[in-house]
């Protein structure tokens, strides 16, 4: 083909094609993802139905400030990202660098909080264990082994997040995108908008729970 | 390709931070149930609003809300199976059930190990 775009692959006919089917190849990722978290938010639905006074008494414990500023966070990189990928479309190489390098910052803030919120958290001596803190019902460890594995499980993707927008920041600043080629940027993109979308369900149900009565 | 503008970037980050408040401050009311119902209901509004406008799914194909669709309704499934069991347990004596969530058979800061023991004392 004449008009062949270095970026395109042998197995694909055209652009269009290999952006399709790279764009849905992320969707068919993310849906496994969805059910990876989908157990861990089982796990949560149980438990929490079978002992709800634990539960609420054990989420008083979390650190709501620390949660909601992490939820801030995460939903303006979302949208900055967004900001990219449309800078990306725009043709608008320098936004796109610029856009992708403070998503990677507000990545990185959100990481920051929460190493200090779990430091408050093993202060507190709220890892579930022998040392667990006393004056909490036993099944309160049951919502603080979830809080653990679900914000583990979830700064984990975040970090993956931040290394794959950086390398895309480092592609851009290479010159590797322009209006023609972007699909990269985009499918990352959707993949830090999943890890927001996690978040948006975790802080609910983690940091909220009867909040009222604390 | 059709695409979102850069006011509706905008105006959706603003809507999210305003449901993040909304979801804060509503937490601090006592609603009853309704407060897990407010909070997953805004959670679910966040969602749609990252879903359709920064993924674009207002402007993908059909195929696509397929396997959007594939990963919530299996999920749905797991849910629905997983509490038709959980929801359902217990015993079922001389016609009057006792549920799993009865607070005679499972108090709250129940220790475990004992939930056998506890459900014999059941008056019958």
């Amino acid at each position: 083909m004449a008009d062949a775009h270095a970026a395109l692959q042998e197995q694909f006919e055209e652009m269009p094609q290999q952006k399709e089917a790279a764009t849905l190849g992320m969707w068919a990722f993310l849906a496994t993802e969805v059910l990876f978290f989908g157990a861990m938010f089982m796990s949560y639905i149980v438990y929490r139905t079978t002992y709800p006074q634990a539960f609420a008494e054990a989420s008083h414990h979390t650190i709501v400030l620390f949660g909601t500023i992490n939820t801030a966070i995460l939903l303006t990189s979302s949208f900055t990202v967004a900001m990219a990928v449309h800078a990306a479309r725009q043709n608008n190489i320098k936004w796109l660098f610029r856009l992708l390098a403070i998503t990677v910052f507000f990545g990185l803030a959100f990481l920051a909080v929460k190493g200090l919120e779990y430091h408050e958290d093993l202060n507190e001596n709220l890892w579930p264990g022998p040392h667990f803190k006393s004056e909490l019902p036993p099944q309160a460890q049951i919502f603080w082994i979830l809080y653990w594995i679900m914000t583990g499980v979830h700064a984990v993707h975040v970090t993956v997040g931040v290394v794959l927008l950086s390398i895309m920041a480092w592609m851009t600043s290479r010159r590797k995108f322009s209006d023609a080629y972007y699909t990269p940027i985009e499918i990352s993109a959707l993949y830090w908008h999943f890890v927001d979308i996690i978040w948006i369900y975790l802080y609910p149900l983690l940091y909220l729970i009867h909040r009222y009565s604390a | 390709m059709r695409t979102a503008s850069k006011k509706s970037y905008v105006l959706v980050w603003i809507a999210l931070l305003t449901l993040l408040l909304l979801t804060w401050g509503l937490a601090e009311i006592n609603l009853g149930p309704f407060n897990n119902v407010a909070a997953l209901c805004i959670s679910v509004a966040k969602m749609l609003l990252v879903v359709l406008f920064f993924m674009h799914g207002r402007y993908e194909k059909a195929l696509t809300w397929i396997f959007i669709c594939a990963g919530v309704i299996w999920f749905l499934i797991m849910v629905d199976l997983t509490l038709s069991d959980y929801l359902t347990r217990g015993d079922v004596r001389d016609g009057v059930s006792t549920s799993w969530h009865h607070p005679q058979v499972n108090p709250p800061t129940l220790q475990p190990g004992t939930t056998r023991e506890l459900q014999h004392q059941i008056p019958r």
